[in-house]
This record gives C-alpha cells, structure tokens and sequence, in this order.
C-alpha cells in the first residue's frame, strides 16, 4: 500500500475523466439539437426563426471551433489539452498499457486539430457545412464514440488506481 | 452576429469627406427639403450633374475638417419611420387584397361571378390590344393562351362585358395594380388550367349538356370499378385528354380528322390493360370516358363542345401551349406561372363561382388560418398507419409493360405524342406539353424537344438503336414524325417490346452492351434526352419533369447494399425556379399536407377512399379536408383525385397568411459599385446604368419595390435618392473601420416615387468617377455598409467589383503563383483565405438578404474568397475575366446580355426550399448556393430561375416493402408582388431488386453532373489530383462493377450498358474542364469560376459546358428540318468533339452553353464565307468577329435561324465568336475538342485503355 505518483496519475485522471464524459454529452447534446429542428413547419419558414437558428448554430459550431486566443470558450481545446495531459502523465508514470489505450485518440485528436479544410482556420465544425447530414452524423458518431471510450476508461482508471494503491 | 441596424452606431469618429468641392459648400445651403438634417448630420453633397464633377478633383484625398459628432442619434429615428413605413405599407396590402375581389366582382356583373378570375384569354381572344396590355400587366397570364381562344371569338362576341370588365382589371390600375390584377387572375381557383378550345355557346345550355354527359360516363366508371379490385381508387383522367385534347385540336385547326378514331381504341386498351394490371396507380376508369367521349362527340367539336371537357380540363394545361402561337414564346417576360381564367369557370361561374368566390376572399382575412388546422396539428399523433407498399401485389414494371402489348399501342402513342402536329407553326421553345395529359415527360425534351426526325442516311445506322420508335406512326401523321420523336422512349419501347417481358425487353436498350473500345462513333447525332423512369404510363404521364428534377438512377436500388455494389452515386439534380410556360397555380383556404410527415398532395398519393388519402412518403393515413373534396373545375363534389393537385406534379399554392410571420417583404435591390481607377478605367459602369436605364420598368416588384445605390473606393458613398430632392445626393463616408449609414431612411428608395432622381443618377454616374485616381477598393466595408442598409427588409444585393479588395475588413493578398498555372501537381488556394466573406454572407442569410457577385477583373482576384459572399446567401456569381468595355467587345457584350437576363428574371425572396423523399431514402450533403439550415431545408435569400442545386441521397432502410419512391421538393418564397407562394414538385420512380435495372436505369447526365459536384467539393476539401482520381474511380469502378456482375462478356474487352456508354467520355471532359483539368495552364480565378458554376448551374446548362454540343454548318439542308415560328431550322447531326471532324472545307459551330464559337476552315466553301459571313473570301474575314450579317441568302438565313433556335431555347443569350482556322483564338475553341489529345491529357481512346487497365488491374 503505497501511494506511487502511478497512483496519483489515476486518482486525477478519474477526476478529469467525469470532466471529459461531461464534454462528450455536451457535444452530444449539442449536435441533437442541430439535427433535430422541429419546433413547428410554420416556425421554420419564418425569417425570424431563420435568423435564431442561424445563431444557433454559429453559437454552437463556435463552442466546438478551433481556439481562437482570447476566447477561452470553446470547448475542443480544454478535452484535448486535458486527454494530452493524461498521456503525457501516463508516459511519466511509465504506465505504458494505459499509455497505449490512449494513444489512437490522442493522435485522432492530433489530426483533427491540424487537418482544416484547406486554407480555412476553421475545424470541421462549419455552419455552412456542418448541417449537412452526413458531417452531422459523423460528429454525432464521434461523440457518441467519444463518450464510450472516456467511460470505460473511467472505469479503467478505477481499477488501476485500486490496483496500484492496493499492489505495492 | 448581426447588430440590428436602428441600434445607435458609434459614428463619434466618423468624418465625412465632402466629395464634391465647390458643390459642399452650396450643397448645405440648398439642401431642398431635409434642411434642419443636414445640418446634425453628415454633409449631403448636392451633386452637381454633371458639370460638377469636373470640378471634384483631389478633395476627397484630404481630410475635411467636418467632423460629425451625432450621425449615430440621427441614423436610429430615421429607421425606425422607415420600418413603419415598410410594415405599414406591408399591411395595407393584404387588405387591399381582399377589397380588390369585390371590386371586380361588382365590375363584372352578375356574369362575373368568378371575381378573381378575369377572363382575360377570352378577352384576349377578341382583342388582341387587350391581350397585349393583359399580358404585361399580369405577368402570371400566359399570354399565347390567345390562340385557342381566338377562334372562339365569334362566339363570345356575345358578352361583350367580358372583354370590357377584364380589361378594366389588368389595365385600369397601374402598375401598382398590376399586382392585383394578378391576383386576382390567380386566385381564381384553379386557373391553370388552360381550356383548349371551349367553344362558347350559351353558358346554360351548356351546362345542361354537361350534366348529361357526367351521367352518361357515371355508370361506365362504375362498372370499371367494380371490376378491379377496390385499394387503387384514385382514378385518374388521364387518358382523356389526348384524345379530347387531339380532336378539339383538329377541329380548331381544321385539320381533316380521319385519324382520330385511332386514338379511340387504344385507350380502350389502356383501359382493359390497366384493369388487368392493378396495379396501384390510378385505377383508371377515364378511358372509358374517353370512349364514349369520343363516340358521342361529333368531329365538329368547336360547336358542339364535349360536355365531359371540364372533367377533362384540369390536366389539359399542358397542352394549350402546344397550340400556342410561336410569338408567344419569345415573351421576355419569365412568366413561370401561367394563371389561366378558366373559359370554362367564367361560363359556367353561375353555379360555382359563388363557392370560388367566397373562398378566394376569405383567403388573406385571418379567418382562413383558422382553417389550415393541418398546420399545428404536429402533435396530433395518430400512429402513422402500417407502412405496407403502395402498390398492391405486382411490381409496377411488368405492369407496364403488359400495358404495351398489342400493335395498337404504338399508334396510339404516336397519334398521341403528335397531337399538336396539325399546328402548323410549333412554337420554338419545344417545352410546352406537346401532349396534352403528359406535359411532364414531353418537358424531358426541352433543350432537344425537336429530334431528327427524317434522319440523314449517313447517320441512321448510329441513331437506330435509340430511335427504333420513329417510325410506328400512321401515314397520317407522317409530315410529324419529329414529334413522336420526342419519346423515343416510349416509342422505343413499344415498338421493341411488343408482348415481352420487362426482362427480356429492356435489355436490348439500356442495357445493350455496348464494347467501348470498338464503337467508333459513340456519341449519338442527336442530343441526348433524359431517361424516362420505367412506369406505368399513367404515373409516367404525371410525372415531374426532367428538366426541373431529375435523379442519376430512374431505376432507385432496393438497398444500400445493392447501391454499393453498382458503384453509382445516387442523388437529385434540381432545377426548382425553372422558367416554366405551365403552372398551375392554386389558390386554397387548405393547403393539403400530411400531417405527420407535412408532404403535399401530389399526384402519387393513393386515395383509399372518398375521404382518406394514404401519404406515398411516410405512409400515414390522411383524411381529406371538406374543401378538397369539391372540385371547382367539375363543379363535381366527391372527386379529390381530380383537383389539379393530385393532377399535376408540379404545382404552385399561394401561401394563405399562416405561412408568414412578417407581412412578405417588398422587392429591395441594392446596387454596390466599385468605382476605384481600376473600375472606371475597364468601364462597366456605362454598360450597366444603360442597362439598369433601359430595364428599371422591368425590375420585378409591385409598387412597394425599393432599390438603392452605394459606390466605394477607399471611402463609400451613398446617394440619398428621397423623393422631393432636386437632384441626388452624395453622401461619402470614409470612415471604414467603422462603418455607418448617413441617413437610413433615404437610401433605399422606392423606384416609382424616386424614378426621376434614379434616372439622374444613372445617367451621371458613369462619367462621375471619371478623373479618379483611387486604386484602393474597400469592398468588405462597403458590404458591411450594403448589409446594414438591407438587414430590416432583406432583398437583393448586387455586387460589381474590379480588383482585389485591398483596404479595411476583408482586404485580400494576391495568392496566385503565375507559375503554378500549369502545373500538375498540386493546385493550391482553392479555398477562401479569410472567413470574412463567409460570416458576412451568413449574416446577410439570416436577414433574407443574398449577395450577387459580378467580378470584372483583369489580374488575379481571389475569387475563391470573394465567392463565399454569395455561396453562402444563396447569390450567383458571374465573371468576366479581362473585362474591358472597348478592348474586349465580346466581354461587354457577354456582360450586357447577362445583366438584362439578371435585371428582369423572376426572383423569389425569403425562401425556404425543403426536400423530402421516401422513408428509406435519406439525404446528406447539398450542393449550390444556399445556406443549410436544417438537414432537409436549405435557406435561400433569394431564388432566381437560373439557380440549379444538387442532393446526395443514400438509402438508410431497404425499400423491400414499397416499389415506388418519390421525391417532394416545396419551394416556399415571396414573390416580387409580394405574395407567398409554395412551388411544389414531385418526382416518383420505381424500385428495383437487381442490378441490371439499376444499370438500365442510369441518366448519365444527372450522374455527371453529381459527380463534378461531388469532385468540387473533394478538390476544395482536399486536393485536385485526389478529386480527379476520384473522378477515374467512378468510371473504373462502375465499369468494373458492370462486367463483373451484369454482363457475362469476357474481361479483357471494355464493356459498357447502352445507358452508361457516355458516362467515359463525359468524365474525360469533366477531366478537361476548366475546373479540374491540369497540366494546361489554367487560371486559378478561372478555375474557381467553373467550379462556382458547376455547383449551381443546372444541370442542362451544366452539361453544355461540360461537353459542348458541335455542329457542322457549311451545309445546313432542309430536311429533317423543323419549323418554329414560320422560320425553318435545319438540324444538323451532332459531330463528336474531335479535330478528325473538323475538315478544312467546312464550317463548324460549337455551343458551350454561354458561348458559341463557328470555327471556319481554311479552305472553307467561299460560297459559305460570302453568303453567311458576308466576307469575299477567307482571308477576308476579321479576327473578330462577334455577329452573323444578316444576308439574304438561303444559307444565311438557315444558318441564322438555326442559331437563333439555339439561343431560344436558353435564358442567356450566348455570345458569338468567329474563329479563323489559323487565328490565335482558335486555342479557345480547341480547348473543348475533349476527345483529343492534348500534351497533358489523354485522348478519348487513350483514357478507354487507361480505364481498361485500371479494370484489369
């Protein structure tokens, strides 16, 4: 019974964890409102609502976008900083079998963040594109993904963390 | 996101520069009417015209003193009296509305119980002056509608009131109340319709006659019931119309009718083929109406008018303008919808009249939303009803094809399908419904709606495979044939298919294998129609046109699974605003929707009894509302299967108020004008005041239509144009980090009160900016200025710009590396640099404002930036590269056309376009100029008739259990009068299980077209090379996908189905486009250009610019020519797009869509040179040479006929070139010669091989 710095990795990958499952749903939230818009078919011809809807979704491809500096809202940014803090914990703990369950993601996240559409700043969140059908259900897969490999990995760090602490 | 534009603006900084001198000093003194104003607020500037602006010189380069500290405070009260303005204005017009009825109705007199439904063609009839005036007051008239009518004359002499009430309706009222005179031509109830020849008599005698008749056919169509089984219902009266159609046709024109009773027989045998099929469709009783119409009807019918005719009528619509006169046609007017006051409402409006009457009042009262409960009834959940298939039992393909047993039939079709033919002059523009009852599939023809019908020896061998149907026509009709060839199709296949099975039958056509690299001619000589979905004929009759919807499989795979493995893309091509010369408009309390799933009724929805009808999407079980269920045009209660809705699939409703929030905006065009050095040096400026001059009457819009002017350069200045002011002002602005408005209210201005001052205007800003020596161009401040001016109402935007935008938001670096041009690798800054463009647009989106762009440039001008302004509000982009209005003549020509085009289309504003398909069926990713907003409803700002847009769909659940799908698109816009209208139209096509029909069923155009969409999108989001790999896939891939699994032929051969033998050659020239080719040196605004246009041009303009059609000339004969509008136009056969085919001794002539070359060679006949190019020889010719003289010689004037035909059969008219054998612009018209080679890209046969390879590999 030893409280290791492996096991200090775990207790706060827990923690961050929840954090990262409350992002996933959030997206998943997020992404369940774009698609679905059916308050009322008269309401949708409505140049009004035109307008709201409009904000809506730039209000929510901006949470997702790219970090402008300054604009600390987003919401991309911190899950990715957060998972890359894991790894780069895991890889000090030399606890190279979480390292290596986390790795596919982390490079997922890499390409995601650097691959933009050509010359746009602008991530794949994109008003004018993202409601098409398939870069939404795309987005939503992802989340979806997402959030079933932060849970299971929140269980695995439970279990780590219990077996650390108990192991030594 | 947007600031409203009332909200205070921080102007504390802003200065206004004086611009004109001399004129700022006097200007404030003499401000005619807002004095006290100009004083808070910015200096107004009288200019001064035009002696004043020699004057101007270098003052606005410094700094005037005058600095304005309250432009903010003044800016916001101002608006607001104009949104009071507007709103008020907005709503005095619906009340209008519904005085405006009542009015006419006590003009009318009691004959005119009809109201709102003017019987202007028959008023026409009698006087064509009226015709005249009717036509261009109420834009919805279609105006040939004359001809019908005219020989009807006689008989309605009678009522003189008619002529004399109608005329005081569309005339009376100026142009104010053009609209309302449109209104009320349109609310009457179902107008479209046109009545073929109603002869007159006494309206009751009639009436009487009428009674008698429906009695007569009653007891027929019961026994037809009872002897199919029950689940169809949905009878539809289709058949009738062509034979009533024909033969009221040949009594007008007096035609000797011994062939009519050939058409009697054949629908009898419709009739007994559709009982034996039962299928779903229609069960149709009407043919034996027909029968006994026919009987009973004497040949002398223009007397003695067949009672049943009014049931009739309601399909008939489509075939009027088959009779129209030819002038008809060259209408400038875009008249889309064709309101037609029905003769037949107007006669026996006695009894009806009063229900149409009441209902077309009541419609704008409040009152009515009460009655569209179907609206808010989303919650009102009946469990949808068991999606079992529409269709009985028997799939519908076998069924049509028993349908065409029996050598009968092919005399019918052709008796049918050359109804018209007995007018002697066709009207140019083949589009109008040739017959009557299937207006839609004769659509399919448009651009090449005449065949070649008596074709040259040389060709036929080459031409017999598609057209085997040419000939089954009658000797009768022989002086016709090209007529019947517009359904080659159907031709085809009933004369092929006599008694055989679908299987057996369709495969010596579409899927005939065709050996590609062995079939030396693969282009066919005439041009290649539309594949008609393989239906029962009556659906096929219903069908939307090709033109306006079109999908890239008419056979629908049952599966994704079988989609995958046919490697084909799937989706629609649209083309929703068409110009089109039918309409039926339709004017209702309730919009007939289904409640669960909000499609319209359409004609493919079945009716399982009197009072429910089933939803052909989602399958739920609807009821019928009261109203539906009486049909005005019959004045038959009971028949809803018969209301043009469910008798047209393309339909136009008028929006009752429950469809808009806000009252509809007025027509707002806003013109934003570059006129930097830079501009006024190319010189634009002339040729669009002149146009703007010559076409301000025409601008759409009602008296509510405003426009305004804003100009920039390193400042922006705006002219205050309001009413009351001697001359314009000039209000500049130079503060453009944080842009204002001077004074709001007075900006945008309406164009009938402010004409005088707009005229001045336009007179005296091409020489205003003369002397300028600004380089600078602040185009992002002036758009931001343009959407602060236009946020409150939305409306248009026109955009003119000559050089990069270098100063404030949105400035722009030169990106392009001239040596890059050509380069084969990688082709960079296909992508916007900055997100300005797009946020602005997005903005301007959500306020129903759209950017148009037109780019006159010379250098490079990052137009995939600046093209994002328009992408994203749903605008058009035209360019006009190296732009100069004297160096460059056919520019200024081009640009000169386009404008008038673009000035005076039809527009719809705030416009919604919501696509919905089967369930099974689902859509992802849009293509074209729009914003979406919801994964199956696209945000349009603005919808013009030129705008095409394409739809990926894939298939999410298999379609086992239906065998028909059909596509619903609802276009929902305010139409420049300021009405709410919803265009509606319905595609449906069949099922199939194997992957033979799905390749049968291939429209290689639409695919095409799909995949350069598709390319685009892969080039920007990606790489060029990767989307032109991709393209390659595409065809290895289908090819492959073919050979492996459909055709039994060995694999080293290249085999292709007949219906994808062009699908290489097609991509071979997507491969040469501008747009994707490399290794030729290319411009990149070039490039970007072409691919603007390949994502929303439609896919009929879209094809010639992809592969262009080529023509020899220099020997245009008369036979197999065709006669439009007493003018005889040769047709020559289509040569394929090769330099073997291009001999020295001829004259060719290329039509790329927007552009014509006549390429003449060398050694040219000098008899072809002197009588057409009015040259003495060939070295004679000039290098530029942008018109045919017009010389009285035979071959002159078929050559100018022929081009005049071409050019009428599009919107824009295309610019001409004369291109000498050894000129250096033959490099243009070399560069479309696709199936050559080039030193960076295959020959046709090089990329056959290269595919085959890929094949084997």
């Amino acid at each position: 019974m030893a409280f290791t710095f492996a096991a200090f990795c775990y207790m706060l990958s827990l923690v961050l964890c929840a954090a990262l499952i409350f992002f996933a749903i959030w997206h998943i939230i997020a992404f369940d409102e774009l698609r679905t818009d059916f308050k009322s078919p008269i309401d949708q011809c409505n140049p009004v609502h035109a307008r709201e809807r409009l904000r809506n979704i730039e209000r929510i491809c901006f949470l997702l976008r790219k970090p402008v500096p300054l604009l600390p809202l987003q919401l991309v940014l911190p899950e990715y900083s957060i998972h890359s803090l894991f790894c780069i914990m895991f890889l000090c703990a030399q606890e190279w079998l979480t390292l290596g369950l986390n790795a596919p993601l982390l490079f997922y996240h890499f390409w995601r963040y650097f691959h933009c559409p050509a010359d746009s700043s602008e991530l794949a969140y994109d008003p004018p594109v993202v409601m098409n059908a398939d870069t939404l259900s795309y987005c939503q897969k992802e989340a979806w993904c997402k959030l079933a490999f932060y849970l299971l990995s929140f269980f695995y760090y439970l279990y780590c963390m219990i077996y650390t602490l108990v192991s030594s | 996101m947007s600031a409203p534009a009332g909200s205070p603006q921080r102007a504390a900084s802003a200065r206004m520069q004086p611009r004109l001198g001399g004129a700022a000093a006097s200007g404030a003194a003499a401000g005619p009417g807002p004095a006290p104003r100009q004083q808070n607020g910015p200096a107004q500037n009288q200019m001064q015209i035009p002696s004043g602006y020699g004057v101007y010189p270098q003052n606005y380069s410094a700094p005037s003193g005058h600095c304005f500290q309250g432009p903010g405070k003044m800016t916001s009260l101002p608006l607001d009296d104009q949104c009071g303005d507007y709103y008020s204005g907005l709503y005095a017009v619906p009340t209008q509305n519904v005085v405006t009825p009542k009015t006419t109705n006590q003009q009318a007199g009691a004959q005119q119980i009809y109201g709102r439904a003017p019987p202007a063609p028959h008023n026409v009839g009698s006087t064509p002056e009226y015709f005249q005036g009717a036509a261009s007051s109420a834009s919805h008239l279609y105006t040939s509608a004359s001809q019908p009518y005219s020989s009807l004359v006689n008989h309605y002499s009678g009522p003189a009131m008619y002529s004399a009430n109608s005329s005081a309706v569309s005339q009376g009222f100026p142009s104010t109340c053009g609209h309302y005179a449109v209104s009320t031509v349109s609310n009457a109830v179902y107008p479209s319709v046109s009545y073929p020849s109603l002869p007159a008599g006494e309206p009751y005698g009639q009436q009487m006659f009428t009674s008698q008749n429906a009695s007569t056919v009653r007891p027929v169509r019961d026994n037809s019931f009872s002897s199919q089984n029950t689940a169809l219902s949905h009878p539809s009266p289709l058949p009738p119309p062509p034979s009533q159609q024909y033969h009221q046709q040949q009594s007008l024109s007096g035609y000797s009718t011994p062939s009519w009773s050939a058409s009697g027989p054949p629908s009898t045998q419709d009739n007994l083929v559709r009982n034996h099929t039962g299928s779903l469709t229609p069960a149709n009783n009407n043919p034996t109406n027909t029968v006994a119409d026919s009987l009973s009807c004497p040949v002398t019918q223009n007397v003695q008018p067949p009672k049943s005719s009014p049931v009739v009528s309601t399909v008939v619509s489509g075939a009027s303008s088959a009779r129209l006169p030819p002038t008809a046609n060259h209408l400038v007017e875009p008249v889309a919808s064709v309101t037609q006051p029905s003769e037949l409402l107007q006669q026996k409006g006695m009894q009806y009249g009063e229900y149409v009457n009441n209902q077309a009042s009541s419609a704008p009262t409040p009152l009515s939303s009460t009655s569209d409960d179907e609206e808010e009834e989303e919650e009102d959940e009946e469990a949808g009803i068991d999606s079992s298939s529409t269709t009985s039992s028997a799939s519908p393909l076998p069924n049509s094809y028993d349908a065409l047993e029996g050598g009968g039939y092919p005399d019918m079709l052709s008796s049918s399908a050359s109804s018209p033919a007995p007018d002697p002059a066709p009207e140019p523009d083949p589009t109008p419904a040739p017959v009557p009852t299937a207006p839609q599939p004769s659509k399919v023809a448009k651009p090449f709606g005449y065949g070649y019908p008596t074709l040259q020896p040389g060709y036929q061998n080459t031409a017999a495979p598609l057209h085997p149907g040419g000939q089954p026509c009658s000797p009768a009709y022989s002086g016709f044939q090209q007529y019947t060839q517009q359904y080659p199709g159907m031709n085809q296949l009933s004369s092929s298919l006599g008694g055989l099975s679908l299987q057996s039958s369709i495969q010596p056509e579409s899927l005939r294998p065709v050996n590609l690299t062995q079939e030396r001619n693969i282009l066919p000589v005439t041009p290649i129609l539309a594949p008609i979905p393989n239906l029962n004929l009556d659906l096929k009759k219903l069908n939307c046109s090709p033109d306006s919807f079109r999908c890239t499989l008419t056979n629908i795979p049952q599966t994704q699974a079988l989609l995958t493995k046919a490697k084909l893309p799937l989706g629609l091509l649209l083309h929703p605003f068409r110009d089109l010369t039918q309409l039926p408009v339709i004017t209702s309390n309730t919009i007939v929707r289904c409640r669960s799933c909000r499609t319209y009724i359409n004609p493919f929805v079945s009716f399982i009894d009197q009072r429910r009808w089933k939803c052909n999407l989602c399958y739920r079980v609807n009821d019928v509302p009261e109203e539906f269920m009486y049909n005005p045009l019959t004045r038959s209660y009971g028949e809803p299967h018969k209301r043009p809705e469910v008798q047209n699939s393309t339909v136009e409703f008028i929006a009752s108020s429950d469809y808009m929030l806000r009252p509809p905006q007025p027509a707002v065009y806003l013109f934003v004008l570059d006129v930097s050095h830079n501009a006024v040096e190319a010189g634009y400026l002339t040729i669009l005041c002149q146009s703007l001059l010559e076409n301000l009457d025409k601008l759409p819009g009602d008296s509510r239509t405003r426009i305004g002017f804003v100009t920039f350069d390193s400042t922006i200045h705006f002219y205050n144009l309001q009413e009351g002011l001697s001359q314009p002002q000039m209000l500049i602005v130079s503060d453009i980090d944080d842009v204002f408005l001077p004074t709001p209210d007075s900006l945008l201005v309406n164009l009938h009160e402010s004409k005088e001052l707009i005229k001045d205007l336009l007179n005296a800003l091409p020489n205003m900016f003369t002397n300028t020596r600004e380089t600078h161009s602040a185009l992002g401040p002036a758009l931001q200025a343009a959407f602060k001016l236009m946020s409150p109402t939305g409306g248009r935007v026109s955009v003119f710009q000559t050089q990069l935008p270098s100063l404030g938001a949105g400035l722009l670096q030169s990106r392009e590396d001239p040596n890059q041009r050509s380069s084969t690798k990688v082709v960079q800054h296909l992508g916007p640099a900055t997100d300005f463009y797009k946020k602005l647009a997005l903005d301007c989106s959500g306020q129903q404002t759209a950017v148009d762009l037109f780019l006159l440039s010379s250098q490079y001008s990052d137009l995939s930036s600046l093209a994002c302004m328009s992408k994203y509000s749903a605008g058009c982009i035209y360019y006009y590269p190296s732009f100069h209005s004297t160096h460059n003549p056919s520019q200024a020509e081009k640009l000169q056309k386009e404008l008038k085009r673009y000035l005076t289309r039809k527009i719809g504003f705030e416009a919604v376009m919501r696509i919905r398909c089967t369930k099974g069926l689902s859509m992802h990713t849009f293509h074209g100029n729009f914003f979406v907003r919801s994964t199956d409803l696209l945000s349009l700002a603005n919808i013009n008739p030129d705008a095409g847009f394409a739809v990926q769909l894939s298939i999410e659940e298999s379609l086992t259990d239906t065998s028909l799908v059909c596509f619903q698109t609802a276009l929902l816009y305010t139409s420049s009068k300021g009405e709410r209208r919803i265009r509606v139209h319905t595609l449906c096509l069949p099922v199939v299980s194997s992957l033979a029909d799905v390749y049968a069923g291939v429209d290689v155009q639409a695919a095409i077209c799909l995949l350069a969409n598709m390319a685009v999108d892969r080039s920007i989001s990606t790489s060029l090379s990767d989307a032109r790999d991709a393209l390659v896939n595409a065809v290895v891939d289908s090819l492959s996908a073919y050979s492996s699994t459909v055709s039994n032929l060995q694999h080293s051969v290249l085999i292709a189905p007949s219906s994808l033998k062009l699908f290489p050659l097609y991509v071979l020239a997507l491969l040469k486009q501008k747009a994707f080719r490399t290794g030729t040196s290319t411009r990149l605004d070039d490039r970007v250009y072409a691919m603007c246009q390949i994502k929303c041009q439609p896919l009929v303009h879209l094809m010639k610019m992809i592969h262009p059609n080529l023509y020899r000339i220099d020997r245009l004969i008369d036979e197999g020519a065709i006669h439009v509008n007493d003018r005889v136009v040769p047709q020559p056969p289509l040569q394929k797009l090769s330099a073997e085919k291009l001999t020295r001794e001829g004259a060719f002539l290329m039509d790329c869509g927007c552009v014509f070359y006549i390429w003449v060679g060398k050694s040219c006949d000098n008899n072809f040179i002197e009588d057409v190019l009015g040259c003495p020889n060939f070295a004679s010719i000039p290098q530029k040479m942008t018109h045919l003289p017009e010389l009285d010689t035979l071959s002159s004037e078929r050559t100018r006929s022929f081009i005049t035909w071409l050019r009428d059969c599009r919107p824009l008219s295309p610019v001409l070139h004369v291109v000498k054998d050894e000129s250096p612009a033959k490099t243009e018209f070399f560069q479309h010669l696709i199936e050559d080679r080039t030193e960076a890209a295959f020959s046709y046969y090089e990329f056959l091989l290269h595919i085959q390879q890929q094949i084997c590999k």
